[in-house]
């Protein structure tokens, strides 16, 4: 359960990239998966060839996430975003294709390691690793950074703004294209630390990102579409869900379980459990 | 007396010409083997090296003078076609081979299915076939007749492990942990009878998912289970992952046996995860055999390398064996006829450089492979640096076992 809890932080992380952006434009961004696995690959090569420390690689992991994030959104979904949701799903589908498409050609489809041995904490015969208590510490560490700067910032503010009310926001002058092509940039960003934080507990491929984008969905419905604070609660109870379960049946059951929560609290509570309540 | 010179003189020239044509004819006696060969397609890194194993053979054989049998001489012909990784062509090209080429023995191609459609064909044409690099055991258990198989079966991977566990620490608590495929599942539920019939106890028994990279909730069922050795695994990154995380979770396991990923050279980058892990090959050049007949382990290795240029990988050790036991099997028949060398082979009780080799001749197991044991090498360190060593079988042992491992 420990473990699950640990790496459900990790899971949080890469599903407020997901909801910040359906939240802040009503864009379900496909490209996530493809985006967490950039983020695996970044950590790779700035630690195999630009011999940084294994964690320093993740502040221009995350920056870098940023500006590519900016870019796909000028790019595929500014022309797309006021037209019907397909639309934009379709788009970011194109982008999350050619991503794959690329990486696959650069780095194939073999796995790749980042070497990370940290002493871990052992308790009843049980090691809890000090890569994965680290990247939850990292991973809540960045949620919490992120919940001020929504909160106390002019730009996380104007973010929440437009995500409230894109039109009412224009009219008191805040440039909403601006601020969404920001709020995609760290939404990408966000999935790509969370993609780095990955790589420094597992081997990963260029088709890794996909396993994460799918938990992502679950997280995002468990805490509520939009809602990063919930996205968290979620990637945690998710983890709570996969470590608590493990124990007593075939691992092979665990995505049947966390995919009938799923459909469960979709049905249940359309709004996410965490998710606010709208009235009719 | 002119007319005596004259017929003593045609006489004499007489005897020479047969002399020379009966010298001639001994060298043009040819022993044509057709087999198919993976050179495009998904097969091909394998069966190539599986190819050049049959080359080799083949290169020996006719600079040693040929294959004897009956008074004569015979040059070994291979005659062969790409295949293209595809059982459909398999078919088409044994016939072929068969029909047009006029094969009198046929090799196998690479992999347990592309073998298991040339045994239709080789069977419908009564031919005598030895399959190497197909180690399914289901082709012989269908009540074929002339298939020769050179490989440990599938089910059998295990065993030298299970033995070895037996021999070391028979209280031990058995994992095993697999990866969901045919193969791997083949090989685990085998090692689990196998287990249980030794007496052994069989703490764990569990599959996961083949892109598994989080082994953690795996892990942490074994340490529940108070497993004291894993056995498992699949392919290359699943088990190289499963070995890493075992490690960093510093599960106090005295053995770990895993299936393919550490006879990659590759494994040994996993640094102190790698030390003690075994893993069941077909064969390491290192194994040191003491042959019937045939070359030893180092002069194949050592023939193979100036040939091709690199180490000889177990495919093509399993295709030069697979020629060296045809020879043998018709120099001891004294023939070439198909039945006296089905009669050869099926008497089969050797040790060759690839370990000993003995076929099942009931029935219902024909051909399958009862002789030959996989051979178990250990990540061991040795000199500040790690080096993949065989521990078992006893008689190809190129260092103690290290066990436990930690």
């Amino acid at each position: 359960m420990i473990d699950g809890l640990l790496l459900g932080a990790v899971y949080g992380l890469a599903a407020i990239g997901l909801t910040l952006i359906w939240g802040v434009m009503n864009v379900i961004n496909l490209t996530h998966g493809a985006m967490v696995a950039l983020g695996m690959f970044g950590v790779y090569l700035l630690v195999g060839h630009a011999g940084l420390p294994v964690y320093a690689t993740l502040p221009p992991v995350a920056v870098g996430g940023f500006l590519v994030g900016v870019a796909v959104y000028w790019v595929a979904v500014h022309r797309v975003i006021n037209r019907p949701h397909l639309m934009s799903l379709l788009a970011t589908f194109a982008v999350n294709m050619m991503l794959i498409g690329a990486g696959t050609a650069l780095w194939s489809t073999s796995p790749y390691n980042v070497d990370l041995s940290l002493p871990g904490i052992t308790w009843r015969g049980y090691t809890f690793t000090g890569g994965h208590i680290v990247a939850a510490a990292v991973a809540v560490l960045v949620a919490g950074v992120l919940y001020l700067f929504m909160r106390h910032t002019m730009l996380g503010k104007a973010i929440r703004a437009v995500a409230s009310n894109r039109q009412a926001a224009e009219l008191m002058g805040i440039p909403s294209n601006r601020v969404l092509a920001i709020a995609f940039g760290l939404g990408i960003g966000l999935a790509m630390t969370a993609g780095g934080l990955v790589a420094t507990l597992f081997p990963f491929t260029i088709l890794s990102g996909g396993e994460y984008q799918l938990k992502s969905f679950v997280v995002t419905v468990l805490g509520g579409l939009g809602n990063p604070a919930g996205a968290l609660l979620g990637g945690l109870l998710l983890g709570l869900v996969e470590g608590g379960t493990t124990p007593y049946m075939a691992v092979s059951w665990t995505p049947v379980i966390e995919f009938g929560l799923f459909v469960a609290v979709l049905v249940a509570f359309p709004q996410g459990l965490f998710g606010k309540r709208t009235g009719r | 007396m002119k007319m005596l010179r004259f017929i003593a003189g045609a006489a004499a020239l007489a005897v020479v010409c047969v002399q020379f044509s009966a010298k001639a004819a001994a060298a043009d006696k040819t022993l044509t083997i057709g087999f198919t060969a993976s050179e495009t397609g998904a097969l091909n890194v394998d069966s190539m090296n599986q190819l050049h194993g049959f080359e080799l053979w083949r290169d020996q054989v006719n600079a040693a003078g040929g294959i004897k049998a009956g008074g004569q001489h015979y040059k070994v012909k291979l005659v062969y076609y790409d295949d293209q990784s595809k059982a459909a062509r398999v078919q088409q090209l044994y016939s072929r081979l068969i029909v047009q080429d006029g094969a009198d023995f046929l090799f196998s191609p690479y992999s347990s299915g592309l073998t298991a459609t040339a045994a239709i064909i080789s069977e419908q044409y009564g031919k005598v076939m030895l399959t190497t690099g197909a180690a399914e055991d289901k082709t012989y258990t269908l009540g074929n007749k002339g298939l020769f198989q050179i490989y440990t079966p599938a089910t059998h991977y295990l065993s030298a492990a299970m033995r070895l566990i037996k021999e070391k620490d028979p209280k031990a608590r058995i994992a095993i942990a697999y990866s969901d495929d045919g193969f791997s599942k083949a090989v685990a539920t085998a090692a689990s009878a196998e287990a249980k019939a030794l007496g052994e106890t069989v703490a764990f028994d569990e599959a996961y998912a083949p892109n598994t990279t989080d082994f953690g909730p795996i892990i942490n069922k074994i340490i529940a289970a108070k497993g004291d050795v894993v056995v498992g695994g699949g392919h290359y990154a699943d088990g190289a992952t499963l070995a890493r995380q075992i490690f960093d979770q510093k599960v106090p396991l005295r053995f770990i046996s895993l299936l393919v990923a550490p006879d990659s050279d590759k494994f040994a980058t996993l640094g102190a995860a790698a030390e003690g892990v075994t893993v069941p090959s077909q064969w390491e050049p290192s194994a040191a055999y003491k042959p019937d007949f045939g070359p030893t382990g180092a002069a194949f290795a050592a023939a193979y390398k100036a040939k091709f240029g690199s180490d000889a990988p177990y495919h093509a050790a399993g295709g030069y064996a697979a020629g060296l036991l045809l020879q043998h099997a018709i120099e001891t028949a004294g023939s070439t006829d198909s039945a006296k060398v089905t009669a050869a082979l099926n008497a089969t009780d050797a040790t060759i450089f690839f370990g000993h080799l003995k076929f099942a001749t009931d029935a219902g197991h024909h051909g399958l492979q009862v002789g030959h044991d996989m051979v178990l090498a250990q990540w061991q360190k040795k000199g500040g640096s790690l080096v993949k060593e065989v521990i078992w079988p006893k008689d190809a042992q190129t260092s103690p076992v290290l066990y436990p491992i930690r």
